[in-house]
């Protein structure tokens, strides 16, 4: 068969790809920063050592790590109508869903950062007259952000790539912004082709950036 | 909200519960056929798993050998299958290579799935068995081809037998990975967990019920394949290394 990309001109990307685009971008920056700010609280819990505060935190991110995201995708899809008793839409039933999925993620990474930072500097905050809460703000964690700070954006990636599965509920991302143009034009092997093009390129000069910033850090650490 | 397990006993065309819940003579009760669809998650799995590591071994080598060309394509493979999400690399096998090249429209889509969750899956083997081999000391592959080896021997009987042992870990992680990643078949219209799981909600309204076994059997899947990795770790450990007992 013969491939005809002619049909893509602007009208078609600003009117069916661009506005995938923003809510996969959307989606991703809104479930990072989300999830690692709870991430970071599900990982303090996990280091703590006070039992009911370990052991909640390692039943949250066990339970996620362990579920397809599509299934739970699927759970919050029909959980949270169920909760708050009126329906809600598949887009900010994605946000939510990925913002509490991710932050089991990242909370591996940021008890992996916290743990990278040498005792020393926690008996050090200590020894200042820093509590607990000013040594684990001022001393700690911005080390550990920053030592983590690579894998960090290495798993923003992922999410970006995972966004697509909301396919499943059928909210409107990028992927979808294809598969409608495709439709609609009767083109659907240019668009999918066109699709993986698209998030190649942005996925892989994304990791370029985190590569060079991964050599940045490393220097001067 | 009350339970109402009796949702699995049904007929999936009649919706009158069965005694026994296994329907008989063709009929079928939604246990059946959650059973099957559990069959299908296992076989995808397994058979990208089986390519994923045949694959992805393969291109984790090449990124390790002296040739340039080698370690080229085993880069732009890992960086081309990593890159690019897996939903639409399944659809890039289901939709677009038929299109491209006819013979594959009589490939079942099963295959299909299997190669597009095998090949995303063997960008990551191949970064594990690259880091595995280049833990080992500089030495062994120095020694191996001072003692007359070629290239392909001090890699069979020298590098790739440890190497192996140390990516036995990430690689365990990666096959429960891919029991979790099958459910992105759904897309296709492969009968999995994923699929039953949407399409029974919808007939029976009972989501709930429907979701968490479907969640529970991906469990199990997960739980039954880090046994067998830990197995399998225990066994071939070498005496007096790190992690054997």
């Amino acid at each position: 068969m013969n491939l005809d990309f002619s049909f893509l001109d602007w009208n078609i990307v600003s009117s069916f790809i661009l506005k995938g685009l923003f809510f996969s971008v959307q989606l991703t920056l809104i479930a990072m920063i989300g999830g690692i700010a709870l991430g970071t609280v599900l990982a303090l819990m996990r280091l703590s050592g006070k039992k009911w505060l370990v052991i909640p935190a390692a039943f949250y991110v066990n339970t996620l790590r362990s579920i397809p995201l599509v299934m739970v995708i699927l759970w919050f899809f029909l959980l949270i109508p169920m909760l708050i008793g009126k329906p809600m839409g598949a887009e900010l039933s994605a946000i939510i869903t990925f913002t509490v999925f991710e932050a089991a993620y990242y909370s591996e990474i940021m008890r992996a950062g916290i743990q990278s930072v040498p005792k020393g500097q926690v008996y050090a905050g200590y020894a200042m007259g820093m509590s607990y809460r000013q040594t684990m703000q001022l001393v700690v964690l911005p080390q550990a952000f920053r030592n983590m700070l690579p894998v960090l954006l290495t798993q923003t990636i992922i999410l970006f790539q995972d966004t697509s599965l909301v396919y499943a509920i059928g909210a409107y991302d990028l992927l979808k912004g294809f598969e409608v143009a495709g439709k609609n034009f009767n083109r659907p092997v240019e668009t999918y082709l066109v699709a993986a093009l698209v998030y190649f390129v942005i996925c892989f000069s994304l990791s370029m950036l985190v590569r060079r910033l991964q050599k940045k850090i490393a220097i001067i650490r | 909200m009350t339970w109402d397990w009796q949702v699995f006993c049904k007929d999936t065309i009649d919706g009158e519960v069965r005694a026994g819940c296994f329907g008989s003579g063709g009929d079928i009760t939604y246990l059946d056929w959650m059973l099957s669809a559990w069959g299908w998650t296992l076989s995808v799995a397994v058979l990208a798993l089986v390519v994923a590591l045949v694959v992805g071994s393969l291109m984790g080598i090449f990124r390790t050998t002296p040739s340039k060309a080698l370690v080229a394509l085993g880069n732009a493979w890992t960086e081309l299958f990593r890159n690019i999400p897996l939903l639409v690399q399944v659809f890039l096998w289901y939709h677009v290579l038929p299109a491209l090249i006819p013979p594959l429209k009589s490939v079942p889509s099963f295959i299909l799935v299997v190669f597009a969750l095998g090949f995303f899956t063997s960008a990551r083997i191949a970064e594990q068995v690259k880091a595995g081999i280049q833990s080992l000391p500089k030495g062994q592959r120095y020694a191996g081809l001072a003692m007359g080896f070629t290239l392909p021997q001090t890699y069979r009987y020298v590098l790739l037998p440890m190497a192996f042992r140390i990516v036995i870990p990430p690689l365990t992680s990666e096959s429960m990975n891919i029991i979790k990643n099958s459910s992105v078949a759904f897309a296709v219209s492969i009968a999995e967990l994923t699929m039953f799981a949407m399409q029974a909600q919808e007939e029976t309204s009972r989501g709930i019920e429907v979701y968490l076994a479907v969640t529970g059997l991906y469990f199990a899947s997960a739980f039954v394949v880090n046994r067998i990795a830990l197995f399998i770790e225990h066994r071939v450990a070498v005496p007096g290394m790190v992690g054997s007992k």
